[in-house]
């Protein structure tokens, strides 16, 4: 049946708002059609998310005329303008997935065991292991005061210890740990570590826990196998943590397929982008509570949870991790630090408050800047290759000291970042999320640079799982939206001195040359799906991605923004034209050079 | 017309409140169904489990783990004294004998023949539950806790810092809008919860500490305040654990905003009772907002209804034009007005976003368009 699919309802249930969209099949093809929003629904007074869904999908009734309810029930199947064929969700709502992980070395076991839990969408609360340092007090403690909504426990390899791997569910066993959701019943703990200490994790774990065997995620040292832990995690947030949040067993009986959480979903879409067009691909999701970050390169998948950087719920807490001064770098205006940081308490207890002042979104914007550059930090931290392993070097590799634990992500390798959320996908004006992207990614060389249209990546993600063919028709047509390529030089050099020159050729012949200095920002017309070659000469000490003082030659296609060069250098230094320009009227150059605000 | 969710903080005269006081863990019931009960009146208790220690026992003998047994002096559930022998081998010559200590005076939890580690476990810490309200027990769940039911004021927060306390109540300025100055308090306020004003700075909230104020209910506050108070910046939002030695709500928001005049006028209203405040506050999955709890004594409640609260925060089913509402975003932040229209169609604000949006009335015959996310529903 969900083959046969002419008008889908889909929700994604965030920690602040519920989001639904409608999409219909028109002629051949699908189309995302309407979209409707309310606030979140899983707190008190109401502790029912379904009046949230209930409520979003009133709006979509209103915006686009189909009676889609009876009462509180969907109508389904679908019939001229009344119901819909299906509905499916996802949820992050209520703090999404929380996990502690445990594994025997923290490099090795415990950091595979870390990307499966964060791969299957949750937020990794704390990541214990045998040689973490702490006193076993200390860990048991932890256990017991997280309450994490499930424990993923692995460590050996197989053949390999079986003592410390007991030891970590002894510690578990004494914690007794209780669920964060639902008093009754027992924690789910997954073990996915060596084959050869089951049973002897079983008798320790088995009367105390809710207690899943799965197969080994670190059979090998230099092999990850992180899938069927990743299922059986996904497979408990069902049957335990959603299933005790409120209102959920009833959405639960809603959907027709299972409900996945958000990222999961996000990721599925991600590495979709990557595989059809063979690129390395970024992308980040910016929520209310959390900012996800995805990677694939070289078609390795990595994500990870920045748990307390986001726009409403954490927004205090990314000014808490980057210092007030950091935000208040990017605000081309005087404001006193006292009433910012009222302003940023009364969002975070107001959560679902907007901006209606210029001035306030300007703010949100630098918070963004920040909450994005943070979690890409976290995220090139952990997207590392796997440790333990040995490798064979040879002596050049010997000299240019090649880390093993180098992050995967190489900036001048990128292809593509993808921007979702709401503060990237709802920003007023579309050159002010390409802005908040290349201030906090920093690309290298030629990267374009995309935003999710409406936030709706993680209801194509599920959809994905049922019928690709209306998921990548709806994305490719309706979801994501080229904002243009970004070229940007890397390396510092003196304010105002000359960086580059280039040479754009449009495709009706039209010819631009220009010259930047260091520390300008241009914006040049190149609408969607427009074709240019672009040469670039940068000065000596600059590099493009293809050595210093390199020329490169390259095509480029353009998006709604325009084509970006950028020759501000990398890592980009606010602090590059002091005592020559104040910072304020530098920032406003650059916002004039994207039209980023009004007047 | 599509549901307007108008989020709102609960504000009533007379509710009837039940507040469940839990035991962490299972414990005793010391109260029976039908007790009347002071809110400082103990209620349930039980004992927390102690810390557990490890000692890994087998490296301390060098042993193995499988002669682990074999070796130790004591079992399972066994106490111990701390440095009292828990293993000891038994080599043919006295001296080479090795001895493991206990680290602490408990009991033993585990013994591990696997790791060789021998868990230890610390005796356990007596946790006393207090009633909180003053009330009646009307529900006993044997082992877990009670239900304590009264019929109080209910005022609710939008944040707090500090946990549960309680004592008699006292507005200590003359509107809504004053600030709480440090002349304001005294010693009189010793042991006592004050009310009122638009907002308090560190010089009032030093005097309140010195002088044993146990909890401040105001306004506003600014952020610069609460970092003082607490010695850092304040990331998430999940306070009510701090240990402050005061326990302080505040009604509106950050920065200085008048405290809403029903708040204002109720708080001074029920001036002189014993009330009860707990600042905890947890945005994010579930929230929790701060409370106030004003119970009547049972000469009051037994003239009126038993429930006749009417609480904001329930008003789900949508705004009317009409209705009084509170800005709570700037421009206008923390001003009343009355919903004069309501435009379905989404309007272009400031910002240049599209947003579902509400015309105000502000008393004074003003009006401006609101976005509707920016609102809460008040009484009106």
């Amino acid at each position: 049946m969900t083959e046969n699919l002419n008008v889908i309802i889909a929700t994604d249930c965030g920690s602040t708002t519920t989001k639904a969209i409608l999409i219909e099949k028109k002629g051949d093809e699908y189309r995302q059609t309407f979209r409707g929003e309310a606030p979140t629904t899983v707190e008190t007074p109401f502790e029912d998310v379904t009046k949230g869904v209930l409520n979003a999908f009133a709006e979509l009734e209103e915006l686009s005329g189909r009676k889609i309810l009876d009462g509180e029930k969907i109508i389904t199947p679908a019939q001229g303008n009344t119901g819909v064929d299906i509905y499916i969700s996802t949820s992050s709502a209520g703090g999404g997935l929380q996990m502690m992980v445990a594994g025997v070395v923290k490099t090795m076991s415990a950091q595979s065991a870390q990307k499966a839990a964060l791969g299957a969408g949750a937020i990794v609360m704390d990541v214990i292991a045998s040689n973490d340092k702490r006193l076993p007090h200390e860990k048991i403690e932890r256990i017991r005061d997280l309450r994490p909504d499930m424990i993923l426990l692995s460590g050996g390899t197989d053949g390999g210890t079986v003592s410390h791997v007991v030891e970590l569910a002894e510690f578990i066993g004494a914690a007794n740990p209780r669920p964060r959701l639902g008093m009754t019943f027992q924690l789910p703990v997954i073990y996915a570590g060596n084959k050869d200490a089951r049973d002897r994790v079983n008798d320790v774990l088995k009367d105390k826990t809710a207690l899943r065997i799965t197969d080994n995620l670190r059979p090998t040292l230099e092999r990850e196998n992180l899938g069927p832990a990743r299922q059986e995690i996904q497979n408990l947030f069902l049957e335990h943590v959603m299933a005790h949040a409120p209102g959920y067993k009833k959405l639960i009986s809603w959907t027709e397929v299972p409900i996945m959480p958000t990222p999961s979903a996000v990721g599925e879409m991600m590495q979709a982008i990557a595989r059809k067009a063979n690129i390395n691909v970024v992308g980040v999701d910016i929520g209310g509570a959390t900012t996800d970050v995805f990677s694939v390169f070289d078609g390795v998948f990595s994500r990870t949870v920045s748990a307390n950087f986001g726009m409403s719920y954490s927004v205090s807490n990314v000014i808490a991790e980057t210092g007030i001064e950091n935000i208040m770098k990017w605000l081309p205006f005087e404001i006193e630090e006292s009433d910012i940081r009222n302003r940023i308490k009364n969002k975070m207890i107001r959560p679902t408050t907007i901006p209606q002042l210029l001035e306030d979104l300007i703010l949100e914007h630098a918070i963004a800047r920040e909450a994005l550059r943070l979690s890409f930090m976290q995220h090139k931290a952990l997207a590392v290759g796997l440790k333990g392993v040995q490798k064979l070097k040879d002596m050049s590799e010997s000299f240019d000291r090649v880390a093993e634990d180098e992050t995967l992500i190489k900036m001048n390798r990128l292809d593509l970042i993808v921007g979702s959320g709401g503060v990237l996908s709802h920003a007023p004006r579309r050159s002010q999320a390409m802005m908040m992207m290349i201030d906090s990614f920093q690309p290298q060389g030629v990267t374009m640079i995309a935003v999710d249209s409406i936030f709706m990546m993680p209801h194509l993600g599920v959809l994905s799982t049922i019928n690709e063919k209306a998921a990548t028709e709806v994305f490719e047509k309706d979801c994501l939206i080229y904002l243009g390529p970004c070229i940007s030089v890397a390396n510092s050099g003196k304010y105002g001195s000359h960086c580059l020159d280039c040479i754009i050729t449009y495709s009706d012949g039209k010819i631009r040359e220009e010259s930047l200095l260091f520390g300008e920002l241009k914006v040049f017309e190149l609408g969607e799906g427009e074709k240019a070659e672009v040469e670039i000469t940068p000065a000596k000490q600059f590099d493009l991605g293809e050595g210093k003082g390199q020329k490169i030659t390259k095509k480029v296609t353009g998006g709604v923004v325009g084509l970006v060069i950028d020759a501000r250098g990398r890592p980009l230094d606010l602090n590059s034209s002091k005592g020559k320009e104040p910072i304020e009227d530098v920032l406003s150059k650059w916002n004039t050079a994207f039209d980023a605000y009004p007047e | 017309m599509t549901h307007a969710y108008t989020p709102g903080l609960r504000l009533a005269e007379k509710l009837q409140i039940r507040k469940s006081r839990n035991l962490p863990l299972p414990g005793d019931v010391i109260v029976k169904k039908g007790d009347t009960v002071k809110s400082g009146d103990i209620v349930a208790m039980t004992k927390l489990p102690g810390k557990v220690h490890a000692v890994n026992v087998i490296n301390r003998l060098a042993i193995l783990p499988s002669d682990l047994r074999k070796y130790m002096l004591k079992k399972e559930g066994d106490s111990v004294v701390k440095d009292e022998p828990i293993a000891e081998t038994r080599p043919f010559i006295k001296m080479f004998k090795s001895i493991c200590l206990s680290p602490i005076s408990g009991n033993i939890e585990s013994i591990s023949d696997i790791t060789g580690q021998v868990l230890l476990r610390e005796p356990p810490k007596p946790v006393q539950i207090n009633a909180y309200v003053d009330g009646k027990v009307v529900e006993t769940m044997e082992n877990e806790g009670v239900v304590i039911e009264t019929t109080a004021t209910f005022i609710q927060g939008i944040f707090g810092i500090g946990g549960e306390t309680t004592g008699e109540l006292q507005v200590v300025v003359n509107s809504p809008d004053d600030v709480l100055k440090p002349e304001d308090i005294n010693e009189a306020h010793r042991g006592k919860i004050i009310a009122g004003g638009s907002i308090i700075y560190s010089d009032a909230i030093r005097k309140a500490l010195d002088t044993g104020v146990k909890g401040i209910v105001v306004g506003g506050i600014r952020d610069k305040e609460i970092n003082e108070l607490l010695g850092y910046d304040l990331g998430v939002a999940i306070t009510g654990s701090e240990d402050i030695n005061i326990t302080i709500i505040i009604t509106e928001g950050f920065g200085q905003i008048g405290m809403a005049q029903k708040t204002f006028d109720l708080l001074k209203q029920r001036e002189g009772s014993v009330t009860s405040i707990n600042g905890a506050t947890q945005i994010r999955a579930g929230v929790v907002r701060p409370e106030i709890i004003i119970p009547y004594n049972e000469e009051d409640t037994s003239e009126m209804s038993s429930e006749s609260g009417s609480s904001t925060g329930e008003q789900s089913a949508g705004l009317s034009i009409g209705d009084q509402i509170r800005i709570i975003r700037n421009p206008n932040f923390g001003m009343l007005g009355k919903v004069k229209a309501l435009p379905s169609e989404l309007q272009t604000i400031e910002t240049e976003a599209m947003a579902r949006v509400l015309e105000v009335e502000f008393p004074d015959g003003q009006t401006a368009i609101v976005p509707r996310a920016n609102i809460e529903a008040i009484e009106g």
